[in-house]
């Protein structure tokens, strides 16, 4: 029962990695850059749905749906501004850019919102489902979040393999050159992709805050590495890679703080990520890459 | 031409920092009126994640140096605080831009880690510091040396591993101890390691025993189902108020009920900007300041505070605020007139702070040791109704 | 093989005569204004871990710049050098009461456990490429940073007693090494200036001499085409194992300095912002570019103290110069705004 107790919260945590794992995803895909500043959106999307909710009273759906516009907003001008003018640059200059962006989001944050941290109003549910005797508790943020990452996940497979811009998508990631000879916006699509990457990082936000709810300016920067990991533990650039190893982390995590050590939880967690790395180069779901000469 | 730029650069910033050796750390400015004015620097987190504790800290310390300066003192301050972001490194060159800019008396450092790496250089430049928050013993003596002129505000990390684990011996005798602490946390590492210890010695019996770190601080459902699988009905918590607030909560959320135990830095959980205090609702906390105490002393200090800055004062804003008038009592008491060199004031800050007896905000008939350590009551608190009720 | 001074000033020369004259030139004015006037606390203090940070750049620089792996872990090589010379040099302290000797020893011994910790490492990590590389290396920089935090370690007269993740030590009248996340505590400070720039002299003479060897060339083909290098022969794991083992010395010693320059280290330290903050260096002064390296480095370890004055603002400030020069150095227009000035300063030269 108590292993049931361990797995349900490895399962809840393992889901917010994959929300946030599957914006990191996405922007690799197609942008092809790692977008450090991806954890800072989240932190951003965190303060705008409470300040919207607890200081200016707005209901709880007008909150979120604040939050995720703000994101929305936020990550598209990050792109026009930081990231687009780098487009024919190193990947390494991008890649620092991130950091830079990484670190204003920071400190901004710091200067408008105070270093205290604060506390996350339930905003969407409280109470829990109880079986045997309250034995096993499973509460209804823990269902919510991993229903939602599911039907995430399918709405973007579908998006991406459905839509017209999804195929613009697909053609950016396959080969810009050949897309945008193909008469595809290379700048409007790689808009899209940071606008839809961080709206799910607004959705993250609020079910990373509800489930664990202290809000401080570095509250992305551990969620953010920890999302990244996973991604590439399932094969970065692939979605469903994503949230199999968003998942697979958080269960690995908290599974290894149960029965190991929770001392050396990180280590431990670390370390199966290098040997799963050993065995499949390129993450449990992705894709083998052939060099043509 | 861009290697000229850089080159350039490079050395405009070399010669910048060059400058010229401080002049004299010695007397002070006698503005001929009567008043002397000490130099007095600290520094703290004001970037980073810390960067809450290090604000606290400079904004009591501001508001003690403005009362000061606005009195009728015969001292006055005139009072810098630099950023360290916590690091030693960081605090070495905060400590040598202050000590570059003249500082004579000193708030040390704000955490500990920052400290301990300035602590042997406060002793060799003989430079007075009292330290509102940093807890560590390292800030005021190692293994093989005492730094005679550093002391502290705050309790020192074993004697409040040592007063926990009495006063849980004394208080809750056959309960079942549950720990979760911080074990890459310097202050929480420091208490644990000398709860085990004293609660071994005390027949305490700890029936589990968990940690988290910087990495795994939001999720703490392993802990708490495991502290709950063992039957724990008390929960010690060594640790901030802020993942205090999530173990809380997280607590409640699965239906778990023990008593919580927390220390000093469980002060601040009840003004948590969006906290439900009810989850805090019969919490025990050692802690030597309470926001809401009814003095005359401690009324003032947290109205000026929340006039001038909009929150509530933790304890690190407290100590500091007590450090500064603590160095003021000492300076008036040894009739500071700004014509003692700087080895003679430091001598004399010694000898008043090994001899005086203070009372602040965090306690009073306070006394330090010859080691630097202070020594005041903590108190045992019980949150009733959202607010501190004594426990005794 | 003696090179003659006019060799040294041959274009092909001319970037590591540059590099030697710049730190050398940079230690004899600075000694000449240490011993002339009184020169300001903070200046003399940030000496020493600006060559440590230096070094570190460099290290990476040969990984990064020269092999072209993203690594994200460079952090926890200079953690293991900075514990090993604590420990080295506190064990020896009794032993050997010449503080050079014992710099010297526990620098070398720094940088041989990182050096076989980089070999180790190597062996998973060159298997893989591109950004599960770089995610290999970030997870061992957090192994071992997770792992000395872990450790206890102190000695008495029983000898060297050691305990991992609780501290167990009973030490009578004994000292303690490492203790936990608190790290080391009274460490006696010997590094200094001099031994700084001669670890940096002697950092450029490895790493220049390594890019001049065959394996050198091995190596940079393989960056610039991996499946052409191999298929005329060249035995590339090889040489990336090579860069990597010494990259890791190098950093080993650049912790080993560091550590010894302070009198408390702490394992957090040495986290991912640190491996992070390298890359800045690096990237900054340009990838394979080692005077870039060594005068970016310089520029970007002083302006934090530089803008002091800003406050609050300190951080943010910091981070827009960050973007902003990104911004600078990728931009097409500027490029060209700069050739034409070059062009401008060539063609007076050529009708003068």
């Amino acid at each position: 029962m108590t292993f049931l107790t361990y797995l349900i919260s490895g399962l809840a945590l393992g889901s917010v990695y994959a929300i946030i794992a599957l914006g990191y995803t996405m922007v690799y895909g197609i942008a092809k850059m790692l977008n450090f500043a991806h954890g800072d959106i989240i932190m951003a999307g965190g303060y705008a749905a409470f300040y919207a909710y607890t200081r200016f009273g707005l209901p709880a759906g007008i909150s979120i749906l604040l939050s995720i516009l703000t994101c929305t907003v936020l990550g598209v001008i990050i792109e026009r501004l930081a990231y687009k003018p780098l487009r024919q640059a190193s990947s390494l200059s991008v890649l620092i850019t991130a950091i830079g962006v990484s670190y204003f989001l920071q400190n901004s944050a710091q200067l408008l919102f105070g270093s205290d941290t604060k506390i996350f109003p339930s905003i969407l549910t409280e109470g829990s489902l109880r079986f045997f005797d309250g034995k096993l508790i499973v509460s209804y943020l823990t269902l919510i979040t991993i229903l939602t990452c599911i039907v995430i996940m399918i709405g973007l497979t579908l998006f991406i393999n459905k839509t017209k811009i999804g195929k613009a998508m697909r053609a950016c990631a396959e080969d810009k050159e050949a897309a945008q000879l193909m008469g595809i916006n290379i700048d409007t699509t790689i808009s899209i992709t940071f606008a839809i990457g961080s709206g799910l990082a607004a959705i993250a936000a609020i079910l990373l805050c509800s489930t664990y709810p202290s809000l401080s300016p570095s509250l992305g920067s551990m969620p953010g590495i920890k999302a990244f990991t996973a991604a590439v533990f399932g094969g970065i650039g692939s979605i469903p890679g994503a949230l199999l190893g968003g998942i697979l982390l958080g269960i690995i995590e908290n599974l290894t703080k149960a029965y190991i050590s929770t001392q050396l939880s990180d280590a431990i967690v670390f370390a199966v990520l290098i040997i799963v790395l050993l065995i499949k180069p390129t993450g449990l779901l992705g894709k083998k890459e052939n060099v043509k000469v | 031409m861009k290697k000229v730029f850089v080159v350039l650069l490079s050395v405009l910033c070399v010669l910048t920092l060059a400058g010229c050796g401080k002049s004299d750390n010695g007397g002070g400015n006698d503005t001929g009126d009567g008043t002397v004015t000490v130099k007095l620097g600290g520094s703290g987190p004001l970037s980073g994640d810390a960067k809450v504790y290090g604000e606290a800290v400079r904004n009591a310390a501001q508001i003690a140096v403005d009362e000061i300066n606005a009195s009728d003192s015969r001292i006055k301050f005139d009072f810098r605080m630099e950023d360290d972001e916590a690091d030693g490194e960081k605090a070495y060159n905060a400590y040598s831009t202050l000590y570059d800019w003249g500082m004579q008396v000193s708030l040390l450092t704000v955490t500990s880690g920052a400290g301990a790496a300035v602590a042997a250089s406060y002793d060799e430049d003989k430079i007075f510091a009292i330290t509102p928050s940093g807890s560590s013993t390292a800030l005021v003596y190692t293994d093989s040396k005492n730094f005679k002129g550093n002391f502290q505000m705050c309790f020192t990390d074993p004697n409040q591993g040592v007063a926990s684990a009495d006063y849980l011996a004394s208080y809750f005798g056959g309960y079942k101890v549950a720990v979760i602490y911080k074990s890459d946390d310097v202050y929480s590492a420091g208490v644990y390691e000398k709860f085990t210890a004293e609660a071994e010695a005390k027949g305490v019996s700890v029936v589990y025993v968990g940690a988290f770190t910087d990495d795994t601080s939001t999720d703490f459902s392993t802990q708490l189902t495991a502290a709950k699988d063992c039957n724990a009905n008390l929960v010690y918590l060594p640790i901030y108020y802020q993942p205090a607030s999530l173990i809380l909560k997280q607590a409640f959320d699965m239906a778990y009920a023990p008593i919580f135990f927390g220390i000093d830095g469980m002060d601040g959980i009840l003004t948590l900007e969006g906290f439900d205090t009810s989850l805090a609702e019969g919490v025990y906390l050692l802690t030597p300041f309470a926001a809401d105490a009814e003095d005359a002393l401690t009324k003032n200090f947290v109205t000026t505070y929340q006039n001038k800055f909009g929150d509530t004062p933790n304890q690190f804003a407290a100590d500091a605020y007590d450090c500064v008038y603590a160095i003021k009592q000492a300076l008036e008491n040894m009739g500071y007139d700004g014509k003692m060199s700087s080895e003679e004031l430091y001598d004399a800050m010694i000898a008043q702070f090994t001899s005086m007896t203070f009372d602040g905000v965090t306690g009073n008939n306070m006394t330090w040791a010859e080691n630097g350590e202070v020594s005041k009551a903590p108190k045992a608190v019980i949150i009733i109704d959202g607010v501190y009720v004594s426990a005794e | 093989m003696k090179k003659k001074f006019k060799d040294l000033l041959h274009h092909k020369y001319r970037s590591r005569t540059i590099s030697f004259a710049l730190i050398i030139g940079a230690y004899v004015i600075i000694e000449i204004l240490m011993h002339s006037i009184r020169l300001s606390r903070l200046f003399t203090g940030m000496l020493v871990p600006c060559c440590c940070y230096i070094i570190l750049a460099l290290s990476l620089n040969l990984v990064v710049g020269f092999s072209g792996e993203l690594s994200l872990g460079h952090a926890g090589f200079m953690a293991i050098g900075a514990f090993t010379a604590i420990i080295v040099s506190g064990l020896s302290t009794k032993m050997i009461p010449d503080t050079t000797i014992r710099l010297v020893l526990s620098i070398l011994s720094g940088s041989v456990l990182s050096g076989i910790m980089g070999l180790l490492i190597s062996v998973p990590v060159l298997k893989l490429s591109g950004d599960y590389l770089a995610i290999v290396t970030l997870a061992f920089g957090q192994i071992i940073k997770s792992l000395i935090t872990n450790i206890y370690l102190g000695f008495d007269s029983d000898g060297i007693q050691f305990s991992f993740v609780t501290n167990e030590l009973n030490l009578e009248q004994g000292k303690m090494l490492l203790s936990g996340p608190m790290g080391a505590t009274d460490t006696a400070k010997i590094s200094n200036f001099s031994s700084g720039i001669l670890l940096i002299v002697l950092t450029l003479y490895i790493i220049y001499s390594l890019i001049d060897s065959k394996y050198g060339r091995a190596i940079m083909a393989a960056r610039d085409d991996r499946i052409a290098a191999e298929s005329i022969g060249i035995n590339i794991l090889r040489s990336k194992t090579l860069a990597f083992v010494v990259s890791a010395i190098l950093a080993g010693a650049a912790g080993a300095l560091y550590a010894l320059n302070y009198s408390t280290l702490q394992p957090a330290k040495f986290d991912f912002n640190t491996s992070i903050l390298a890359l800045v260096y690096v990237v900054f002064g340009g990838l394979g570019n080692i005077n870039g390296t060594i005068l970016a480095t310089t520029v970007l370890y002083i302006l934090p103290e530089l803008l002091r004055s800003l406050q609050d603002y300190r951080m943010l400030i910091y981070a827009i110069v960050l973007i902003i020069v990104m911004q600078l150095g990728s931009s097409v227009r500027l490029k060209r705004y700069i050739e034409q000035i070059k062009n401008r300063f060539t063609k007076k030269g050529v009708t003068q």
